[in-house]
């Protein structure tokens, strides 16, 4: 709703990104991945250059416009144990300067050219990104690449920074509880996963990152061989490519990159379940994640089948969740579900609800078993099917709008460690679907196993009596 | 007419060390076409096909400060039931016929227009248009989603109570526009909330849903004779004129206030009169506030409260003109023991400003920004049909998208000084912070 006087503009430089905002996203299309009736992005090609750089390029000439995006394949889960925060915080500090162009010089021409410029980590990827006019394309890129080896840093600019970043932790988690519970729902899906740790850092480990933590980092991973790069617009392959030879091109390889296998997750056998209380809750939320497999580590057809199972599970109000337990029988104000299948290692199928006032949660919980169990034993429906993929594939033209949603929805299934052909071909995997398959996928991971389940109440507001 | 996007990336002022002027040479064009339909319903439309979608994007003016006085948040209410059940389809029935086909419907209620929202595949329109004209000739009000919404409503009021930037922007409301609309809660109160009937909802529908405050803007694959059949079937049978309560025009009031929550950052809200939109000064206030605390990474606020002392993640400015009152706004989430300091910046920062005004070089950069970026507004049919909408809410001619580039161009730093006293002495006469008691804001290391 709009409000007046409404909440300050929120600067989204450097902000973190989706894993943190799952729960947000809950309520949201699951599907805005995709696009038309048979492939999304049919005209986007990729190459490689010789010192290893991959780029993609999607072509799209409705405007003079090019979004600029360069992806390194290295994200929070890749912070050393005792540095978490350092893959965000190096990002931050990627603002600061270079041998060539002195802190402010990048963004100054960005913005004086009329473009917009953001970054943001994920716990897999780091990317920066313009949108420009077609004709400042060359102008980006010479920048970014420079940025790609000359990084300079000093303590002058590093220590501010790192207030910020706590300041950023402060108001992104700290100020709401719901965050905070997010953040150890999270710690208890991932037993030993580096996904279990926040994409932002635990405020301890981040008060103490160095200058020297950053450059580490940045030497280890910032290196055309880790990096991909995408760029959508109002452009050619064969312009793309010659931009990308005299730019990035020239940057030699820094590093080499062993197979980024992290530690995996134990087979899961305990339930878990996580309470917390906190006087600034009004009222109480319940929450459940299982873990399941992301894209690139499913079984053929099964992060499909999930992507479906969750829709008809609890995507919008004719979702089964919904209509039982908000209209039917209303004993929640709201509930969805979703299934987020974008990460390198593992996905999550998750599921939150609200209680309506005078409902506890054991009930609602209680309910929210008996669909799920149902599900698990019967399966879906052919019409419930059909219409999610008439969903899925409306949210995949809807996608093809935004240049800009395209390139971020390509950079980020490449660093999940899918092909450009992969998400090409997405819709017609989803149409392959059957409701065997959406059965399977459901028996098999809608196990309590799995899972944690969390409830958020409100506290009396003085604890301290 | 027909506005060339090159135009408009074409037209940036010369930047010294840049020392180039860019030409873009493409084709492209966007036309916008000013149609009126069979019946006398106004609309713009932009037609495009390079993706097989329609959006439409309406607003009728009224909004918020339409609602009862004693009854804040019926417009709103109204926005969450209007897609639940109309004509034959009770709830479920519209909720499944908008699913089956992913038609995308929303309204909502600002403070002075009440919106709506449809964006489709184009093959779906003639299903989803019938939706929308059902939902605002004849929606049912059933008694379970109305309970359900007004559920959902109050949870949403007792969220707000305890979020610190809620609480800030509801107690700056509410004390710089004291018995007026504005100062009145949008979602209403607990207690208004409860006391919302459907009667209430029927009658604002009644008054505002009309022809004469209604603004509309088209996008996508859809040519003028289909969508001249469109506004006649969805708008032509509304009521020709609007039955308005007179709105008093305000000026914000000042204050300073400081309300304890147990948080570990300080909210800080802090706002001033500001400028009319159709204010001859406006451009230059909206030139000048970029500099002030605009959104870039180089703002005045940005560069003293972040980049040089790490005091907040984000901090930023704004201007608010509405319909019968002016503001400018900002804040910030700071370390809540260093508020006192962040605050005493601010205060500042906007003492400085009204005194100096920017520097040349600051005026150059900031209408540069401004001039090239003003085409990424445009670059999807969502953005459009947005972009086209507000334009005519603002009360601005269909040539604007032409000329806007040109006004910015024309501030000269005269101006920027002149705006820039008149808006930023004022700007921190209301000063709201949302955080934790002193004695408990301990100094961190």
């Amino acid at each position: 709703m709009i409000s007046l006087l409404s909440r300050a503009p929120q600067l989204v430089r450097r902000v973190m990104p989706a894993a943190m905002f799952a729960a947000a996203l809950a309520f949201l299309p699951q599907a805005a991945r995709a696009e038309s009736s048979t492939r999304i992005a049919p005209d986007a090609t990729e190459f490689t250059l010789p010192n290893g750089l991959q780029v993609v390029v999607i072509p799209d000439h409705r405007a003079p416009i090019v979004t600029h995006m360069i992806w390194y394949r290295v994200g929070a889960a890749d912070d050393p144990p005792g540095k978490s925060g350092i893959a965000h915080f190096l990002e931050h500090l990627m603002f600061k300067g270079t041998k060539a162009h002195p802190a402010g010089e990048f963004s100054g021409r960005v913005s004086e050219m009329g473009g917009a410029e953001n970054a943001f980590t994920t716990n897999d990827a780091t990317a920066y990104h313009q949108t420009i006019a077609k004709d400042q394309l060359a102008t980006v890129m010479a920048f970014e690449s420079d940025r790609m080896e000359g990084l300079i840093l000093n303590d002058a600019v590093v220590l501010p920074e790192r207030d910020v970043i706590l300041e950023e932790r402060r108001m992104r988690i700290d100020n709401d509880p719901g965050a905070q519970f997010y953040e150890a729902m999270n710690a208890a899906l991932y037993q030993n996963h580096h996904y279990g740790i926040p994409t932002i850092g635990w405020a301890d480990e981040m008060a103490k990152l160095s200058r020297q933590d950053a450059l580490d980092f940045y030497g280890r991973y910032y290196t055309p061989n880790n990096a991909v790069l995408v760029v959508a617009g109002d452009v050619t392959a064969d312009e793309v490519r010659r931009l990308a030879e005299e730019t990035y091109g020239r940057v030699p390889r820094r590093a080499e990159l062993a197979p980024r296998d992290r530690p995996k997750e134990p087979p899961p056998r305990a339930e878990r379940t996580l309470a917390m209380s906190d006087p600034r809750v009004s009222q109480p939320s319940w929450s459940r994640t299982y873990l399941a497999p992301s894209y690139s580590t499913a079984k053929p057809d099964e992060a499909e089948s999930l992507d479906l199972l969750a829709d008809i599970l609890g995507r919008g109000p004719t979702s089964r969740l919904y209509r039982a337990l908000v209209v039917d029988k209303p004993i929640a104000s709201a509930v969805g579900a979703y299934y987020s299948g974008d990460n390198l290692d593992y996905g999550q199928l998750g599921i939150i609800a609200t209680p309506r006032d005078g409902v506890s949660v054991d009930q609602l919980q209680a309910e929210i078993d008996r669909i799920v169990d149902d599900v698990r034993a019967h399966g879906v429906t052919a019409d419930e099917l059909e219409r999610a993929k008439k969903r899925t594939r409306a949210s995949a033209i809807f996608a093809q709008d935004s240049q800009g949603s395209l390139a971020r929805i390509i950079g980020t299934s490449l660093l999940a460690g899918q092909t450009l052909a992969d998400v090409q071909s997405w819709p017609d995997r989803i149409n392959a679907v059957t409701t065997d398959d959406v059965s399977a996928a459901a028996d098999k991971y809608l196990d309590k196993r799995r899972s944690v389940t969390g409830v958020l109440k409100p506290a009396p507001a003085d604890g301290r009596s | 007419m027909t506005f060339h996007f090159s135009r408009l990336v074409a037209t940036r002022p010369l930047i010294a060390a840049a020392g180039l002027i860019m030409l873009v040479t493409s084709a492209q064009a966007m036309q916008i076409k000013d149609i009126v339909s069979p019946g006398g319903v106004k609309a713009w439309l932009v037609e495009d096909y390079a993706v097989p979608i329609v959006a439409v994007n309406f607003a009728f003016e009224g909004g918020a400060a339409q609602d009862p006085a004693d009854k804040p948040g019926v417009a709103n209410m109204l926005s969450g039931l209007l897609d639940e059940g109309a004509g034959d389809l009770d709830s479920k029935a519209f909720q499944s016929a908008l699913d089956s086909r992913s038609i995308q419907l929303s309204f909502d209620a600002g403070r002075d227009e009440f919106f709506g929202t449809i964006r489709m595949l184009a093959e779906d329109q003639d299903e989803g248009f019938g939706l929308l004209a059902l939902a605002l000739q004849s929606p049912r009000f059933d008694a379970e989603p109305v309970e359900r919404i007004r559920a959902q409503i109050d949870s949403s009021i007792r969220q707000s109570a305890k979020d610190p930037e809620q609480v800030a922007i509801t107690t700056m409301c509410a004390t710089a526009f004291p018995n007026h609309p504005y100062g009145r809660p949008l979602e209403g109160s607990e207690a208004s909330v409860k006391a919302i009937a459907v009667p209430d909802l029927q009658d604002y529908r009644r008054r505002v849903f009309a022809r004469d405050n209604l603004h509309i803007a088209i996008v996508g694959a859809i040519d003028e004779a289909e969508a001249g059949k469109m506004l006649d079937r969805v708008f032509g049978p509304l009521q020709a004129k609007a039955e308005l309560t007179p709105v008093p025009d305000a000026v914000p009031l000042g204050g300073d206030i400081r309300i304890d929550m147990p948080n570990p950052q300080t909210v800080v809200r802090f706002g001033g009169p500001g400028l009319a939109r159709h204010d001859p000064d406006f451009m230059a206030a909206y030139v000048v506030n970029h500099i002030f605390g605009g959104g870039s990474f180089s703002s005045r606020l940005y560069t003293e409260v972040r980049e040089k002392r790490g005091l907040a993640y984000s901090v930023s400015s704004t201007l608010v003109p509405m319909a019968h009152a002016n503001a400018v706004a900002g804040g910030t989430a700071t370390r809540a023991d260093r508020a006192d300091e962040t605050v005493e910046i601010i205060r500042g920062e906007a003492k400085r400003f009204a005194e100096e005004g920017p520097t040349a070089d600051e005026l150059a950069k900031a209408k540069s920004y401004l001039v090239g970026s003003y085409a990424l507004r445009f670059d999807s049919s969502a953005k459009i049909a947005r972009q086209l909408l507000a334009i005519q809410l603002d009360g601005l001619p269909i040539d604007y998208v032409e000329k806007r580039n040109d006004m910015i161009a024309a501030v000269t730093l005269d101006d920027a000084k002149r705006v820039a006293k008149r808006i930023y002495g004022g700007a921190t006469n209301m000063m709201v912070l949302v955080g934790p008691k002193k004695s408990e804001a301990a100094p961190r290391t």
